[in-house]
């Protein structure tokens, strides 16, 4: 039905005026703020401040530990969506609810919790450190509190996915003489793929802005365990703004090229499923 | 209530969806809008509805322009293809739904509801959710919701489309009691022309936003205005001929052509039926082979192999294939007696009547 | 997914794993795993929240939640709250009607744009609102002279508490209403109802688990939020600490009870949001119809 066109309801313009000065007046107009002053920095001033050694180091932290833990939320969260979508066992459901905990939990008792449970004489470091592992206060810490707070992306990214799997297939491949191994390599994976990326760069473009979890676990030493929020943070507290901005128009720009890549990434995803 | 679309035409975009339309549906009409989907007979309904506004042309209610008229004022009752009930209502709400609107009181509301619920067989089922409803029940919800506040003017989108084979033909019969009680204007959309031609008195015919005809059922099969038409209803035997010396030929076939020029093409449709057979091989002027028999009911269609290859259907009753003893393989003689000039060289080659075998104009039995 | 197919050859019917479904080892292996890495991040940290909060008893936790500063705390993230979630909420209402129920050009850019925030680090969203509002900021000299105070004070912690649940209703309404379609709106035009009419009778109670999930996740959110809010906030105790900042404040001070205390409350408040959200998700199926009663035999 090619016909269909809905110009006989109602509000259209009153509700898109408002969604759109709204929009202006909450996000756009601020964030434009933010790039005009930014522009009046000159070129070899931002480049001195975004590239600063302890700045470089921050980066480097930011998105090395965002990448390690996006990987493990990849893995762990492909492994929890398939037991969740295909398996009954009890407390399914409870599990399944509980998916979505660190969504709901707000980000400061997450660290204060992780902190506490990985120090020395915490629940799991008191096995751990004993082991020479620091989960407190290093920049492991910092993984563990990203690998926290993207949990639910990929498993909720991939849940849909697949239920919406045809079994069919999987029992044309059986069919075809394909053992189950080779039937999730060849027939399952692909099609999941573009999902696990998806929920992959979701997980990935919140662990890279994350601050709340992060300042609690990591122990935030200079070019140790010192994010790059924590970074803007620290120079807006001593005033330096021009180091600020800096820093947040790099943070900002990374975040829009993984928004476009997660747009891209969920096209892909929608044609892939047909 | 009389309905009159006037040179109507909607675009979206840049194509037009309904393109120059002109028709009028008269009082107490049950009118069918037939044609393939993509046609724009929806389009037409929804504009009749209030739904869409046409980009031009005029639409008169009752002889009263009401292209400007929002739907809240039309005054009409409109039945969505999948029904398009309020799921967050009962039955009761659903029906009571436009009265509340017009703020009806609250015992008329009550007396009208369970009126119309007895009516259409809903009773006892005011507190059901539609999800909690069959295929049939959700559907007379919504024509008993459309008919609540009385309007003067029924629109159905494809009343049919959504419930299964075995009911669609008991609603069919259905309707058209309905409408024969209610006497109100009808006007439903199909892209099914069995459908059309068994419920409707009259059918329109679209095809790609463009008005193909407008008649009786009967009009429209016997009749076709153009090739579309003439496919589009029932089955129909199609000929590409090209004229020589006064006579359109194909292969072995001739029609008389007298005043056309030679080297142009001519369409003719004929029915199966018009194709009139003979056991014996001389009494009739072509020659065939029966290839295959295809039995459908009393009636049976036969497939016909001439001698350079052209293959024609014709269809004859049981009683007839037995009475001239056919059998697949046999050879027969058959001639035309009934044939239609298609698309625009109607007005250029000669009217029927000139025609060497003149067709007989009534209608054979074997419809 | 129960197959009618039938092992034929074997004895053990049902014990058969069928070529379709992995062997009963693999399953408990992944479920085993699954469990685990639940169990390790986030049962423990869970519980972990609780057992710290009770550590020196129920009466050092009633304390640490009637200090003053504490209650101002609540009362300040009660505020936010009350502030941000129905100004998104009726931002969700016209976005979701504008995009789900017209065609227009730009469509999914402006999807795009909706979603921007959730991309944004909150710190930077903050940032932005000190650029704008704060002393060395574009309107700081102005509100300044007129003795206005954004930044370090309610107005601008509002500010990025709605920035940073800017999409929260909007996008789960989004899909909600477009699953619905344009057909019962349509109908409820036919028969006589104006907008507010048809949005109030028809569209409203349509979505209405959606906008009440929208809205929970929205309020977690905005309860919650820490980055933006401390960039904005200032840290002035008794006046512009929300709950998670007081949590960090006493977690500075060595006070970890009572900042676990804190830190319980807000757990309480994001497992009655996981709850909320569990029914609101399981009403909604109901409503689809997706669980349904068994159908009644067609009587047409």
């Amino acid at each position: 039905m090619t016909e269909k066109r809905f110009n006989s309801l109602p509000g259209f313009g009153l509700t898109m005026g408002y969604t759109l000065l709204y929009l202006s007046v909450i996000v756009l107009l601020p964030l434009g703020g933010l790039m005009l002053r930014v522009l009046q920095l000159s070129w070899p001033e931002f480049w001195r401040l975004a590239t600063a050694p302890r700045a470089l180091a921050a980066y480097e932290l930011t998105f090395g530990a965002s990448l390690v833990a996006a990987g493990i939320n990849a893995v762990f969260g492909t492994l929890m969506a398939w037991v969740l979508v295909r398996y009954e066992f009890p407390g399914r459901r409870f599990l399944d609810a509980l998916v979505d905990f660190p969504f709901a939990l707000p980000t400061a008792v997450a660290g204060l919790t992780l902190a506490s449970l990985f120090s020395a004489n915490g629940w799991l470091g008191r096995f751990l450190v004993p082991l020479g592992i620091h989960g407190a206060f290093t920049s492991l810490g910092v993984v563990i509190a990203l690998t926290f707070i993207g949990l639910p992306f990929v498993v909720r990214t991939l849940q849909p996915v697949l239920e919406n799997l045809e079994h069919e297939v999987e029992e044309a491949a059986a069919t075809l003489g394909a053992g189950r191994l080779r039937t999730f390599v060849s027939v399952i994976a692909p099609t999941l793929l573009p999902a696990v990326l998806t929920g992959f760069a979701l997980a990935l473009a919140r662990a890279i802005g994350e601050y709340g979890s992060v300042i609690f676990i990591a122990g935030n030493k200079p070019f140790e365990s010192e994010i790059a929020p924590l970074l803007i943070v620290i120079k807006l507290e001593e005033y330096d703004y021009p180091g600020a901005l800096a820093l947040a128009l790099v943070l900002l720009a990374i975040s829009f090229l993984l928004l476009i890549g997660i747009n891209l990434l969920e096209r892909w995803a929608r044609r892939r499923q047909g | 209530m009389s309905i009159e679309l006037r040179n109507v035409t909607k675009r979206f975009g840049g194509v037009a969806a309904v393109n120059n339309v002109s028709f009028t549906v008269q009082e107490g009409e049950l009118m069918a809008l037939l044609g393939p989907s993509g046609g724009g007979k929806t389009t037409v309904l929804r504009m009749i509805a209030g739904l869409e506004v046409p980009s031009s042309g005029d639409l008169f209610i009752r002889r009263q322009r009401v292209n400007d008229i929002p739907v809240q004022r039309r005054n009409i009752g409109f039945v969505f293809q999948n029904y398009a009930l309020f799921k967050n209502m009962t039955v009761f709400g659903n029906v009571a739904f436009g009265l509340k609107i017009q703020r009806w009181r609250r015992q008329d509301i009550a007396a009208r509801v369970a009126e119309l619920l007895e009516v259409f067989e809903l009773t006892g089922l005011e507190r059901r959710y539609p999800h909690q409803l069959s295929g049939g029940q959700r559907q007379r919800v919504a024509i008993a919701r459309a008919l609540a506040s009385k309007p003067s003017v029924l629109l159905l989108d494809e009343p049919f489309g959504a419930v299964d084979a075995k009911i669609r033909q008991e609603l069919r019969e259905w309707l058209v009691r309905l409408h024969h009680e209610l006497n109100v204007t009808t006007i439903f959309v199909t892209h099914d022309q069995e459908e059309a031609m068994e419920v409707a008195n009259r059918i329109v015919i679209f095809s790609r936003g463009n008005l193909e005809q407008v008649g009786t059922p009967r009009e429209v099969y016997e009749q076709p205005a153009n090739e579309f038409v003439a496919r589009f209803i029932g089955v129909m035997n199609v000929l590409d001929l090209e004229v020589r010396s006064g006579v359109a030929r194909l292969h072995e076939l001739e029609f008389p052509a007298p005043g056309l020029a030679d080297g142009q093409r001519v369409r003719i449709g004929f029915r199966p039926y018009a194709v009139q057979l003979a056991s014996d091989v001389a009494q009739f002027r072509y020659r065939a082979v029966i290839r295959h028999t295809f039995f459908l009911g009393i009636m049976l269609r036969l497939e016909l192999e001439l001698a350079s290859g052209l293959i024609l259907r014709a269809r004859i009753t049981k009683e007839e294939y037995a009475r001239l003893g056919l059998a697949d393989d046999r050879e027969v003689s058959f001639q035309i007696s009934q044939y239609r000039v298609l698309g625009n060289e109607a007005a250029a080659l000669a009217p029927e009547q000139a025609v060497a075998d003149p067709p007989r104009l009534a209608v054979t039995d074997n419809l | 997914m129960t197959g009618t197919r039938q092992p034929i050859e074997r004895a053990d019917v049902g014990r058969t794993p069928r070529g379709a479904e992995e062997p009963r080892w693999v399953k408990g292996l992944l479920i085993a795993a699954a469990l685990a890495f639940v169990l390790v991040f986030l049962l423990l940290p869970l519980a972990n929240v609780f057992a710290q909060a009770f550590a020196k008893g129920w009466t050092y936790c009633a304390q640490s939640l009637l200090d003053a500063d504490t209650r101002a705390a609540i009362r300040l993230t009660l505020a936010v709250a009350a502030i941000t979630v129905p100004l998104n909420l009726l931002f969700g209402l016209a976005a979701a009607w504008a995009i789900a129920k017209f065609e227009f050009r730009g469509k999914s850019l402006l999807i795009t744009l909706i979603d921007l925030p959730f991309s944004v680090s909150p710190v930077v969203a903050g940032l932005v609102f000190v650029i704008l509002f704060g002393r060395q900021g574009y309107l700081g000299p102005w509100l300044e002279a007129h003795d206005v105070q954004v930044i370090f004070a309610l107005p601008g912690m509002v500010l990025a508490t709605v920035f940073v649940t800017f999409p929260f209703v909007a996008r789960e309404l989004i899909p909600v209403m477009q699953a619905t379609g344009t057909e019962q709106e349509e109908a409820a035009l036919t028969l006589g109802a104006n907008g507010w009419q048809t949005f109030w009778h028809v569209t409203l109670p349509s979505v209405k688990w959606g906008l009440l999930y929208g809205v929970i996740l929205c309020n977690a959110r905005a309860m919650g939020e820490f980055g933006a809010v401390s960039v904005v906030s200032g840290h002035i105790t008794g006046l512009t600490d929300t709950l998670p900042l007081r949590v960090e404040k006493l977690y500075h001070d060595y006070n970890l009870t009572a900042a676990f205390t804190v830190a319980g409350l807000l757990a309480l408040l994001a497992l009655l949001t996981l709850v909320l959200k569990t029914l609101l998700e399981w009403k909604q199926a109901r409503d689809d119809g997706r669980v349904e009663r068994e159908p009644e035999t067609p009587t047409a």
